[in-house]
């Protein structure tokens, strides 16, 4: 333990707010700036975040996992090549390269009928948020969706792919939604956050407004159990409503809505 | 047939219309690339700048990159044109309007007298043939002042917007980055939250916390809940204490609607807030954020390029005569602005049309961390555009955003650039600071070493 007298670091006074916030107040001060341990620690989430943008997704350990599980699996790209073509055009990124949508078309069903839904692992903005929380995922949900209720396309890994691959990729399988599980845009401290997207009947051109989204899916974040349950919720509401997006509320939601907060806190509650 | 042309060493280089020239003579940024409408080569651009550089300043009164009928934007730019104030330029070419801008002739007086005859085009084509120098010198000169409970814009002074949201509203949690921002003598610009949801009673009692606090304490600063300006007005009806009226915009009548906003339903909301009389020193009741790319991601940018159309933006905003405004420079993502370079030219470029056209403006210096770009390139752009006069900049615990998941400026990214370049809170919020004993007594700006009394006793109830 340092000696106060021996830093020139200027502690904060306020230090036990920390526990009302996830904010990194209270850091304290070296002459106004930022103390060096503080400074570091910023420059450590903001390189984990970066490593988890520029992370390419280990698509060999995930096929080799989800074969070991039984599936069939395929893996796509989109027609984005590289990373840094990836983050400034994302219309690329919303549709399949040709050598994929040609592997992809030969899965369809034999009799070309439709598959209930297409369930697609991308790596969107974090292969992190894939490779940590993708396979518990699927084993929390996939025995929800037994075979006599559900018909399962092959389950696609899809690499430099934006939300809207989804669309694509359900078109070419002919699958009647999709459920596109996506690295999320990695904040400071959550470089790992798995997003779901469900798009009902998706076409090329489908918005955003027509599709549901689960977020922030990660071990200090929405639990895994919870996100199936919401998942497989939306998917048979989706199917039996025969739509997705934003007038297909989520119910299960309504914890979120933290409303009874307290107006006051410790700067109102009394004053000498 | 192409309406504009140049020649640079017998290639002939044709430009669509007016708005492919603007566009193509844009330095170089990835969402024009996305919209397909930037210059082909680094040679094209230029020859577009030497196209460009010819235009009568004139002609962006007689030729619209928005066609008139289509657009209420372009409807205000036209119908509220002040050719009076524009006739000391009117003359002009774009090139010798740059002349002329940096010249000493164009002084502070001058410069606020010719606002109202300007156009957002107008600004951002000259903006297109400067450099990084140009746009803090002439940004220097535009002085915008104005005014709620404190003043800002003064000559010497930067203001800091402190920035206390949290991932589900909570008050306390709140109230713990508030307390961090004030210590570090942050908040004259606005205490301002974004709200992770949109809901009224949330956003109600978000305002009645903020007002409490800033009665409390005797802050002369303002609150915001940054929610939609619909969501404001229904506050306002449940008589909730509402300084400030927040809305996102954007320079093209469908990017607005995008927002889920047209003028009409801003100037009720404008109305709605001044019958508040909320305001002490001052009326200026409006707050917007603008950025670089929101017309293009909304599919309303009717091939106009990104800068133009943010220009476009200030021609909203200063019809309702702001408090703040400000670009959100880096929040949008790389496929509108790559990297620290092109963050850094948007945000120079923006602070410099908005001011050029009368607005108050502030920038939220910040990136993604899917952008190319990291704390250097905020503390660049921070230092240029404090050098430019910025009106404010914003103040988030540790630079990190914990609801919005993205870095902005620190309260001690303020106190640094406060340090070199001796930039002063806005007066009455100085006094304040010095009152209550965040700042020790003197005339430099030091922090004291001790918590302030009613500071202290408010803390002392948590052991």
């Amino acid at each position: 333990m340092d000696d106060p007298a021996d830093t020139p670091v200027i502690p904060d006074a306020w230090a036990k707010l920390r526990r009302f916030t996830p904010a990194r107040i209270a850091l304290g001060r070296a002459g106004t700036s930022v103390p060096t341990e503080a400074q570091l620690a910023f420059q450590l989430a903001h390189a984990r975040a970066r490593d988890a943008v520029h992370h390419s997704l280990a698509t060999d350990v995930l096929r080799t996992a989800l074969a070991q599980r039984g599936h069939t699996v395929a893996t796509v790209r989109s027609a984005a090549p590289d990373r840094k073509t990836y983050l400034q055009r994302p219309d690329l990124g919303r549709r399949l390269d040709e050598t994929s949508r040609t592997a992809l078309a030969a899965l369809k069903a034999a009799d070309d009928a439709p598959f209930d839904v297409a369930i697609v692992l991308a790596d969107g903005l974090s292969a992190f948020a894939i490779e940590q929380n993708a396979l518990p995922f699927l084993d929390a949900m996939l025995p929800r969706l037994p075979a006599s209720a559900w018909k399962l396309a092959p389950l696609v890994v899809a690499e430099q792919s934006r939300v809207a691959l989804g669309d694509d990729i359900a078109v070419t399988l002919h699958a009647r939604m999709v459920a596109i599980l996506i690295g999320e845009r990695p904040g400071l401290s959550s470089p790992d956050s798995l997003g779901i997207y469900l798009t009902w009947q998706p076409r090329i051109g489908t918005t955003d407004a027509q599709r549901n989204c689960i977020s922030n899916i990660r071990r200090e974040g929405l639990d895994i159990d919870l996100a199936a349950d919401k998942l497989l919720w939306l998917m048979n509401e989706a199917r039996s409503r025969q739509l997705s997006g934003v007038s297909l509320k989520d119910d299960t939601q309504a914890p979120h809505e933290r409303l009874a907060a307290p107006a006051t806190n410790f700067l109102l509650d009394s004053l000498p | 047939m192409p309406r504009y042309a140049h020649t640079v060493d017998g290639t002939r280089y044709r430009f669509a219309d007016l708005k492919s020239l603007l566009a193509k003579a844009t330095p170089a940024r990835s969402g024009d690339h996305l919209a397909g409408i930037a210059a082909g080569s680094d040679e094209e651009r230029v020859a577009a700048r030497m196209a460009l550089a010819e235009l009568p300043l004139a002609t962006f009164l007689d030729e619209v990159p928005i066609p008139y009928e289509e657009d209420e934007v372009t409807r205000l730019i036209i119908d509220e044109h002040d050719n009076t104030a524009f006739a000391p330029v009117s003359h002009l070419t774009v090139g010798d309007f740059r002349n002329w801008l940096l010249s000493e002739a164009a002084d502070e007086p001058t410069l606020a007298a010719l606002a109202p005859g300007l156009t957002p085009e107008m600004a951002a084509a000259v903006s297109k043939i400067m450099r990084v120098q140009d746009l803090i010198l002439v940004a220097k000169k535009c002085r915008v002042v104005t005014a709620f409970r404190n003043t800002i814009g003064l000559a010497g002074h930067m203001a800091t917007r402190l920035q206390p949201n949290h991932p589900t509203d909570d008050p306390a949690g709140v109230a713990a980055s508030i307390v961090d921002g004030l210590m570090y003598g942050c908040g004259d610009a606005v205490i301002g939250v974004n709200p992770a949801s949109d809901n009224v009673h949330t956003v109600t009692t978000l305002l009645r916390m903020l007002d409490a606090v800033i009665a409390k304490y005797r802050i002369p600063t303002q609150a915001c809940v940054l929610t939609h300006v619909t969501t404001t007005i229904e506050a306002i009806g449940r008589s909730a204490p509402v300084d400030l009226v927040f809305q996102s915009i954007a320079g093209t009548e469908s990017a607005n609607a995008g927002f889920g906003v047209n003028l009409a339903v801003l100037a009720e909301a404008r109305d709605a807030a001044l019958s508040l009389r909320r305001g002490t020193v001052g009326d200026h009741v409006m707050y917007f954020e603008t950025g670089q790319g929101s017309a293009l991601s909304a599919n309303a940018h009717h091939g106009v390029d990104q800068q133009t159309c943010e220009a476009r933006a200030y021609a909203v905003a200063r019809k309702f005569k702001p408090l703040l405004v400000n670009t959100v420079v880096g929040f949008i993502g790389p496929e509108y602005l790559y990297d620290g370079k092109q963050i850094t030219r948007a945000g120079l470029e923006d602070h410099f049309c908005g001011k050029l056209l009368g607005v108050p403006m502030g920038c939220d210096v910040c990136y993604t961390n899917h952008a190319e770009a990291d704390q250097d390139d905020m503390d660049a752009l921070l230092t240029l555009l404090a050098a430019a006069g910025v009106n404010y900049v914003m103040g988030v615990p540790g630079s990190d955003d914990v609801m919005l998941n993205y870095q902005s400026t620190s309260f001690h990214d303020a106190l640094y650039i406060r340090q070199v370049l001796g930039l002063r809170p806005a007066p009455e919020f100085e006094a304040w600071l010095r009152d209550i004993g965040i700042f020790a007594p003197g005339e430099a700006l030091a922090l004291a070493q001790d918590l302030p009394a009613p500071f202290r006793h408010a803390l002392a109830k948590l052991d």
